[in-house]
């Protein structure tokens, strides 16, 4: 399996050293979810990215949170970051506002398979915040739209309250160009929509199972259930992909931290085919 | 075959069925139609139908203190609705409603009871393929509730 | 080992069962008592057992980001043990007793090749199966339901 392909450039300059980028804008995404756009604070310089590749961010004095890249791998001027606000660094990255400076290293890890995705059916399955790791993705597809067969996208939230993207979400609903589910696990009176696991949203898809590439991310048992279910209807491990989250510490291969079976998350991955991570799916952390 | 037979013949409930038993299905049964927002079955009423939907999407709901009506699941097209109709005391656990106009069969309860009962060999297939699709939805609940948790950064 | 003469006294789940089906099912009954911590089965192995509770409590538990997290609690007059039924016979989830737990254990290969030669056997079974999954799908849905964090609807979001 390759680490990169030729859409994912290497960090650049020294991984380990944070670049200043400044926040050029926060969005609200849920109670506890935001969104930041970061530009560079020094010198101006083209960020490239692939779409499942993620970022050290770095508050100053409080410390470093990887967080996956969710914006349109096309647009590199900006960085968008989809934050949840749970632990230390994310609590505290959650205080800045625009014009506070972040230190950024990376791009680390590897894409989702893109480019492998050619002249298939591409089935996107995002459970609550794994839909930003995803979104990046989802941009380049409907961008190379002939490229590709059948692409949907389906998402599973808690609550409505708990959709994120909602102002990309609510045109992608209307338009011909994918098939979009979504579900939520709570209601609230006012959702009409569908409520159940994000799994069920599956079935309707009219996709090709012999020539489908799944993309999972989210919750980990939503995805080895979701995996597990792509492979009930067909789709082989090889061609199921999904984001693996562990604790990251250097995020380059060295301190393993984030060791994952035999891998690191922060070298081998997030991105890893089915196949090869199925049975390291239940051990506990570092 | 008319609608309703093909829809029994072709629902996902019934896949693998020995043709003998598909018209101990058909006993008694019709085929339902209900506009969006229509009850189809109301919570502690007898249950004395089992639904397999065939199109369109159904809310099962129930009343939770201090939240009001509350959405469990919706279910849809190639879907199975309703359990209790096996079980005593026979009377329903959730109430259902159409969310957009949907179609199912509606199979009659007592007579599938009856037969159950009369032929041991149905019964038998009966008794694994709703086993089956429960499981399975147990299966759904938990990784839903599993869901709910968390893991720390 | 088996049980020659199991009664249906011995468990909820055995009540109303007929004499020659309770000796059917006593072919393949084992006694087993579990000590505090024991493990029974673990996700992902072979499926073969059909667990009748009778004192003690068994934990059943999987993993979420290498924690481990509950499922659900078995006690007495409760079964576990499902997934010996339907392909592809393994277990969903790691079980273990949380104290000094006593069952009867079924040997599931077999029960399922009682059930296939005896559809009546298999018919009275299978009926007391789907009645216990359909109060667990119950209690679970009911569970789910309420267990929504109040504070998560009641928080107001920051920034813009």
């Amino acid at each position: 399996m390759t680490r990169r392909n030729e859409l994912a450039p290497a960090a650049s300059v020294d991984p380990m050293l944070p670049t200043p980028f400044r926040i050029a804008r926060r969005t609200a995404e849920t109670a506890d979810t935001f969104t930041l756009e970061l530009v560079p604070a020094g010198i101006a310089c083209l960020f490239g990215f692939t779409p499942g590749q993620f970022n050290m961010l770095y508050v100053f004095g409080v410390g470093e949170a990887a967080i996956s890249l969710c914006g349109d791998p096309a647009k590199p001027e900006s960085l968008f970051h989809t934050v949840r606000a749970v632990g230390t660094v994310t609590k505290a990255m959650s205080e800045l506002e625009p014009g506070a400076t972040l230190g950024v290293r990376g791009p680390f890890g590897n894409g989702w398979p893109l480019a492998e995705a050619e002249g298939k059916d591409v089935l996107l399955v995002a459970g609550g915040i794994g839909l930003a790791p995803l979104r990046g993705a989802l941009r380049w597809l409907l961008a190379h739209r002939q490229k590709y067969g059948v692409i949907a996208l389906l998402y599973g939230a808690r609550t409505p309250d708990d959709i994120i993207y909602r102002r990309d979400l609510e045109p992608l609903q209307r338009s011909c160009e994918l098939i979009l589910g979504i579900t939520v696990d709570h209601p609230n009176p006012d959702w009409r929509g569908k409520v159940g696991v994000v799994t069920k949203l599956i079935a309707p898809v009219p996709f090709e199972s012999s020539n489908t590439i799944a993309m999972i991310c989210g919750p980990e048992v939503m995805m080895r259930f979701s995996a597990r279910e792509l492979q009930l209807r067909g789709i082989p491990d090889e061609r199921i992909y999904l984001s693996i989250e562990r604790n990251m510490r250097c995020a380059v291969g060295f301190c393993g931290h984030c060791q994952f079976g035999p891998d690191f998350i922060c070298r081998d991955g997030p991105v890893f085919r089915y196949d090869r991570v199925r049975s390291w799916l239940n051990i506990p952390e570092l | 075959m008319n609608t309703m037979d093909t829809a029994i013949a072709t629902h996902p409930f019934t896949r693998g069925i020995n043709p003998r038993y598909l018209h101990l299905l058909t006993k008694g049964a019709t085929y339902e139609r209900f506009g969006a927002d229509q009850p189809i079955f109301q919570e502690t009423f007898d249950a004395d139908r089992f639904y397999l939907i065939h199109s369109g999407h159904v809310a099962l709901h129930t009343f939770i203190p201090g939240r009001g009506v509350t959405t469990i699941e919706t279910l849809g097209g190639g879907d199975a609705l309703g359990w209790s109709w096996m079980f005593a005391p026979y009377r329903w656990h959730f109430s259902a409603t159409a969310a957009d106009p949907t179609e199912a069969v509606a199979l009659c309860a007592r007579t599938l009871r009856d037969e159950m009962e009369e032929n041991r060999d149905f019964g038998y297939w009966m008794a694994m393929r709703v086993s089956g699709v429960l499981l399975e939805r147990l299966q759904m609940i938990r990784v839903r509730m599993l869901e709910m948790y968390d893991p720390p950064e | 080992m088996s049980i020659p003469n199991l009664t249906a006294a011995q468990h909820p789940f055995l009540n109303g069962l007929s004499e020659p089906h309770l000796r059917i099912l006593g072919k393949t009954a084992t006694p087993k008592r579990f000590a505090a911590g024991d493990r029974l089965f673990r996700e992902g192995e072979a499926a073969n057992g059909l667990y009748l509770v009778n004192t003690g409590n068994i934990c059943l538990q999987t993993r979420s980001a290498g924690q481990p997290v509950r499922i659900a609690t078995i006690g007495p007059g409760e079964v576990v043990g499902w997934s010996w039924l339907f392909p592809p016979f393994f277990w969903h989830f790691d079980a273990s007793a949380d104290e000094t737990t006593e069952a009867i254990v079924f040997d599931a290969a077999q029960l399922r090749k009682d059930c296939e030669e005896d559809k009546a056997f298999g018919y009275e079974l299978m009926k007391r199966v789907a009645e216990i999954v359909v109060s667990r799908l119950q209690v679970t849905r009911l569970k789910l339901v309420q267990s929504v964090k109040h504070d998560l609807a009641a928080a107001l979001p920051k920034g813009e």
